[in-house]
């Protein structure tokens, strides 16, 4: 398939997963301030928008307030990593591919999209509840055509592993909330579930209270539940290994291109860790999951995009090209 | 200016405004708050809220359909000093109530000295000879307890009944909260609310304590009549926020006085059961042969020490109508304490002379069948027809037993919404207590039933009762933002921007101008 076409459902993947949990993260923190006062409004917003990488692309300041981080993340339709912008550009990209997608989905994309600024005013009014549950249901609907309406070709793996780097990666931010939040009781670990989804699963897997260490190995670990950062990284590198069959590797050494190596590392790094390990040095961990995601999403590019939108035209050297003897 | 509350007033005492009108120290905020609201504000949060419930299926099935059990959305506030005396009430009282069921299932002390007499245990129709030597782990009986409460004239707090069965009601807090929430996040905001939602977790946890002795990591389950029952989106909500198996009695076996559940992989051994289904229903070895839906040989199972029932069997004995007007004796006996939370002044009928009285000023009382739950078979005086009367002056003396006389309480209101406007309406207030053996402890609040037809005094939602959200309002102050500030604190979290993805023609274009129709400037008030 066309190398453009790739990389738009690569990013679709990537951008309608991270409306998705992004949605999840603020409704269930901004939840939490609301119905438990010893929930500090300005330190959870602190911690929020670190976590989303505010700190180093956002005002200075980080905010301290809900209404800013939601104008920043949830309201923004310019910045693809606010819930608004990154519906509207996960629409974008599929305006430009819309033949390799089905009807369906690209009509629940940009239904989606142009239902959001009347969305957006009513939460201003009446809070952000009610659009985070509409991101979140258009979220399963976009999931479920996409699970039913393509056939499995290479489009699909690669919306498929756009949706698995972005989900591993925000599983691991929706960690680094917790992290960030000063441990009280365990309630907090309570809202990290909560925010992946994965509150009920992890109760039936558990079936007792919510304590920290169980839930790092729920969300880190689990080989059963869809969210868990290892889940999503093995369903990635399924995707890649179809796109690119072993066959084609190396015969001797077993190196493929990059990426496979790349998501192979990040995942075992984790599969292979020893239980006590888990929680030693959680925060450098998180974040090397997060590097590694975002080295596997840039081979990713380079191998099979080309890495299209770093080229560009220079107009000395065009002249120079055309000027050559 | 006064809007929604307009000629507001109360011909009870009202928990929002005194007699002249003007809110208390604790209802100020929320009655500000109501004021800058319009009716039809309101009403389309309450369509938000019936939408969701109805989608959720936070339903409750009477007559052979599923209705939405209506909640109004005006909340309400009990201020943290007087919640302080009524959860002292509630623990004081459970723990007298289960020192009774010990002991009336076991040495008897309490009819040998003369508090309670013996005719009183064994004529109860809930008093239950099976129960009788089964000594429950933990030595608890009373796993979840519903004490109803209610506030009369005076303001003074008075216990209604107990409900020591299978009181219902948690799941309706639960989810009355995290409505409200959702529909008037900014109320939250400016008062300090307690939370209600860890509480299944706090049940979860007694229902484990309470394992038989030996068992470390015990299995829990939820038994259920199934899915005709009245109450089943509770039964499931309740498994579901436990993680525990929601099972039937047909998915349960007993062998050799063990109780297993049958799944893919096998029998799989079960220590725990939180029954929701009665007594009678349990087990037809023990109660009624004919129950379809009980497991037989339960009841053997726990007489053997291997399962632990929650609540107990033969609990009933101890809410009867009749036993709840000894519970200050109980209480005095028992703890040597003074009851924190005295009853509603109620009469026993198999006195002659008690009962002359009563009947002679039949159309001011009472009347409840001793046995019975849900609202069902209560007569009020004043709002009966003569024939009502007639008829329960002569089931009275046909079977004194079975009733008890007791004054009418003009229950506390609520503002709540009738149309355009707030209105008085008449609630009770049923906070829930468990057991785990060491601690008793209490719902932060619980569970507010409302009339909401004008004037009614009914609260049961089987007859045109709704409920409220109940706010126990807390001076605790949010905790302080650690010693760091926030800046700080977040210095030591990973903090990388998600990948930005390629910048594609066509966004350009949207970034020159191209809006979804009805685009909003940012920066415009609001949350």
């Amino acid at each position: 398939m066309l190398s453009r076409a790739a990389e738009a459902l690569f990013w679709i993947g990537r951008y309608a997963e991270r409306a998705e949990d992004t949605a999840r993260l603020l409704d269930v923190h901004f939840h939490q301030i609301i119905v438990d006062p010893a929930v500090d409004e300005a330190e959870t917003c602190a911690v929020v928008a670190t976590v989303m990488g505010l700190r180093d692309t956002g005002p200075d300041p980080v905010p301290t307030t809900m209404r800013e981080v939601l104008d920043l993340l949830a309201y923004d339709l310019d910045n693809p990593s606010a819930i608004a912008g990154a519906l509207a550009a996960a629409r974008e990209n599929a305006r430009g591919v819309r033949e390799s997608l089905s009807g369906e989905i690209w009509e629940c994309l940009n239904t989606t999209y142009l239902e959001l600024p009347r969305r957006i005013s009513a939460a201003r009014q009446f809070g952000p509840a009610p659009l985070c549950s509409y991101v979140r249901h258009r979220a399963a609907m976009y999931a479920g055509y996409v699970a039913s309406t393509i056939s499995r070709d290479a489009g699909y793996d690669f919306l498929a592993l756009g949706r698995s780097l972005e989900r591993a990666d925000m599983t691991a931010r929706l960690l680094a909330a917790a992290v960030g939040t000063p441990a009280r009781e365990d309630e907090h670990w309570v809202t990290t579930l909560r925010a992946c989804s994965a509150h009920e699963a992890y109760l039936r897997r558990y079936q007792r209270g919510v304590a920290g260490r169980p839930v790092l190995e729920f969300l880190l670990l689990d080989r059963q539940f869809p969210r868990s950062v290892l889940h999503a990284l093995t369903v990635g590198e399924e995707a890649l290994a179809r796109l690119e069959p072993a066959e084609l590797w190396d015969s001797r050494s077993g190196r493929a291109s990059d990426a496979p190596r790349l998501i192979g590392r990040v995942r075992t790094d984790l599969e292979f860790l020893s239980p006590e390990a888990l929680a030693h040095g959680l925060p450098e961990r998180l974040q090397s999951i997060q590097r590694g995601v975002s080295d596997v999403s840039e081979s990713v590019g380079r191998r099979y995009f080309g890495s299209s939108a770093l080229v560009g035209w220079n107009r000395e050297e065009a002249d120079w090209i055309g000027a050559a003897p | 200016m006064e809007g929604l509350l307009a000629g507001y007033r109360s011909a009870a005492y009202d928990e929002m405004v005194d007699a002249d009108g003007v809110p208390y120290p604790h209802t100020k905020s929320l009655h500000e708050a109501l004021q800058l609201l319009s009716a039809a504000d309101l009403t389309e949060r309450g369509a938000v809220r019936a939408r969701s419930f109805l989608e959720q299926g936070i339903t409750f099935s009477s007559s052979g359909r599923e209705w939405v059990f209506p909640l109004d959305l005006i909340p309400r506030l009990i201020p943290e000093p007087e919640w302080e005396h009524i959860e002292a009430g509630v623990v004081q009282r459970v723990r007298a109530l289960e020192a009774f069921l010990a002991d009336v299932y076991g040495d008897r002390r309490v009819l040998a000295d003369g508090v309670v007499p013996h005719s009183l245990v064994v004529t109860s129709s809930n008093f239950t000879r099976e129960a009788a030597g089964i000594r429950p782990p933990g030595g608890v009986r009373v796993h979840l307890a519903g004490i109803d409460l209610v506030r009369g004239s005076d303001g003074m707090i008075r216990v209604l009944e107990d409900n020591l069965r299978v009181p219902s009601g948690i799941s309706y807090v639960v989810e009355n909260r995290e409505a409200l929430t959702r529909v008037f996040p900014g109320l939250f905001l400016e008062q300090q609310v307690q939370p209600v939602a860890n509480y299944v977790a706090t049940m979860l946890d007694s229902l484990r304590a309470t394992a038989p002795r030996g068992v470390s990591d015990p299995t829990v389950v939820l038994m259920t009549p199934g899915v005709h029952n009245s109450a089943y989106f509770e039964h499931a909500f309740l498994a579901r926020k436990m993680g525990i198996e929601l099972v039937e009695g047909r998915d349960l076996i007993c062998r050799d006085n063990v109780l297993y559940m049958r799944t893919t992989s096998g029998q799989r051994r079960v220590d725990v059961v939180y029954r929701r289904i009665d007594d009678d229903f349990l087990d037809p070895l023990q109660f009624r042969p004919d129950s379809m839906i009980g497991c037989p040989g339960l009841v053997n199972a726990a007489r053997a020490g291997n399962v632990t029932l929650a609540n107990a069997i033969g609990n009933g004995v101890a809410d009867d109508k009749l036993t709840y007007t000894y519970v200050p004796d109980l209480i005095r006996y028992y703890l040597g304490e003074e009851p924190l939370l005295p009853n509603v002044p109620t009469y026993r009928l198999d006195d002659p002379d008690v009962r002359a009285d009563c009947l002679g000023r039949a159309d001011r009382l009472v009347f409840k069948p001793v046995d019975g739950s849900g609202g069902h078979g209560i007569v009020i005086g004043p709002q009966a027809s003569d024939e009502e009367l007639a008829e329960m002056i002569r089931k009275v003396a046909e079977l004194p037993r079975a009733y008890v006389a007791q004054e009418l309480v003009l229950l506390s209101t609520v503002p709540s919404q009738d149309g355009d406007l707030l209105k008085p309406r008449h609630v009770d207030l049923r906070p829930f207590a468990t057991n785990d053996g060491d601690r008793i402890r209490v719902l932060p609040g619980g569970l507010t039933r409302v009339a909401l037809r004008e004037g009614s005094l009914v609260v049961n939602s089987s007859q045109g009762g709704g409920s409220k959200d109940t706010w126990v309002l807390t001076s605790r102050p949010r905790l302080p933002a650690v010693d760091a500030a926030p800046e700080v604190l977040a210095a030591t979290l990973p903090a990388q921007a998600p990948d930005p993805g390629p910048v594609t023609g066509q966004a350009q274009q949207q970034q020159q101008g191209f809006r979804p129709p009805g685009a909003l400037e940012s920066g415009r008030v609001g949350c």
